[in-house]
């Protein structure tokens, strides 16, 4: 593993139950903690998490590593920029 | 060389904020959104919790504003500052529950503080005079610049030539000349400006972006705080009202029932907070109750229950009672017949 990757915190942020933008605006208030390089997962059970929060990172220029979809869940795996 | 002025821009996710930001980013002024949930936004995916929308597109419209103009986008919370505008708002109500001048002047208030926060020159918003009945008329704009303390910080690009000279045109920083003079309820210069900028396919919803306009959604409010005897709300109520038929056959409780199976599963998530029921002998929807039922008053929600499902015509209708706990047990009873329900029950 690289320096960053030694350096680099993991979070985890439950955003279950929230509907959009709920999960959004949670995700930015966390981003707000956190460091350039960081890696953010987030487990979301509105589908529409899927469109928002890459819009959020496009816009914001973070880069989304993973999507997951299941049944009942959507996880997002993202790195702050 | 001169300072690189900042404005934040109100985006809604309408066409009028998008339209106003673009004009202002034009002008080479730095522009960021701000986009502010008060938990009544109408949006893509509250809808999608019913199967039947999930045809449409489910995208936040900020976002999606955002992304059109380049800018960054802050969305703020403003769900528990927001009560206190909706319960008792100075300027009243206006067709339905929405308290829109209140809101408005709330809004511009906040963007204030977020300007002197983060260091931005002043703020602009998509509001046209004459668009709306309550908050943009020509005697309503000038109460939102004052009573928010903004004053001539806020700039509303798409008809200022209408209205008194702003700081950023007074300084220079911004083109009077380059604004625009739109009055009255007609779209068509939003249209035309829309096609000038070369934006497609953006949202014009047909009843408004906030829930508190909508007829049966402030029905649904007012009920609540009626039999409540006070006028308050949390966030689960403000989306469990999004949801389901709601009846109430006494002042002590009503039934929220789904009407398909994206409704369902949200409503799934809150079986630990409401006792809750569904038809056991016969498919049919999970109903949720609201209030404090006696023991009569939940045998006839299992016969409004076992209306709505699969068993309505049949004699009797087995249906589960969930507690809070978990703890169920099974009724049996005879369905409701539509006839039976007075029209005053459903809100
Ligand atoms: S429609 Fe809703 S969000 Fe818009 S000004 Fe009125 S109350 Fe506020």
């Amino acid at each position: 593993m690289d320096d960053l990757g030694k350096n680099m915190a993991k979070e985890i942020l439950n955003a279950k139950r929230l509907l959009c933008p709920l999960p959004v605006i949670r995700t930015q208030d966390k981003v707000k903690t956190m460091n350039a390089g960081d890696i953010l997962e987030v487990i979301c059970t509105d589908p529409g998490v899927m469109q928002d929060i890459p819009a959020w990172c496009r816009i914001n220029g973070h880069k989304i590593l993973e999507t997951i979809s299941t049944e009942m869940e959507y996880t997002i795996i993202l790195q702050v920029a | 060389m001169s300072k690189q002025r900042k404005a934040v821009a109100l985006i809604s996710g309408g066409l009028d904020s998008l339209l106003a930001a673009k004009t202002i980013i034009d002008q080479g002024i730095y522009v960021e959104g701000i986009n502010f949930f008060t938990g009544f936004c109408v949006e893509g995916h509250t809808h999608a919790i019913r199967k039947k929308d999930k045809a449409t597109p489910k995208r936040n419209n900020a976002l999606w504003s955002a992304e059109q103009l380049g800018i960054k986008l802050n969305i703020i919370d403003i769900i528990d500052e927001y009560k206190d505008v909706l319960i008792n708002p100075k300027h009243g109500y206006g067709a339905n529950m929405n308290p829109c001048l209140d809101c408005k002047v709330f809004m511009v208030h906040k963007a204030k503080e977020w300007i002197e926060e983060n260091d931005f020159d002043f703020i602009i918003t998509g509001e046209v005079i004459g668009q709306r009945p309550m908050s943009q008329r020509k005697d309503t704009m000038p109460v939102i610049a004052k009573e928010s303390g903004a004053d001539d910080l806020l700039l509303r690009p798409l008809c200022a030539k209408n209205l008194p000279i702003t700081l950023p045109e007074r300084e220079g920083w911004i083109d009077r000349e380059k604004l625009h003079d739109f009055s009255g309820r007609t779209r068509k210069p939003q249209l035309a400006l829309a096609d000038e900028f070369g934006f497609e396919d953006f949202a014009q919803p047909a009843g408004g972006c906030c829930f508190l306009t909508d007829k049966s959604y402030s029905d649904k409010l007012v009920d609540l705080w009626t039999a409540r005897g006070r006028k308050e709300y949390d966030l689960d109520d403000v989306m469990l009202l999004k949801v389901g038929r709601h009846i109430r056959p006494k002042k002590n409780f009503k039934l929220i029932v789904a009407r398909e199976e994206g409704e369902v599963r949200f409503l799934q998530g809150y079986k630990k907070e409401f006792i809750n029921m569904n038809c056991a002998s016969h498919k049919g929807p999970l109903a949720m109750i609201d209030g404090e039922p006696s023991e009569e008053d939940l045998l006839l929600a299992a016969q409004l229950t076992a209306r709505y499902g699969q068993g309505r015509d049949a004699e009797f209708v087995d249906v589960t009672i969930r507690e809070k706990d978990g703890v169920e047990r099974q009724v049996t009873v005879k369905p409701i017949k539509a006839d039976q329900i007075p029209l005053q029950w459903m809100i």
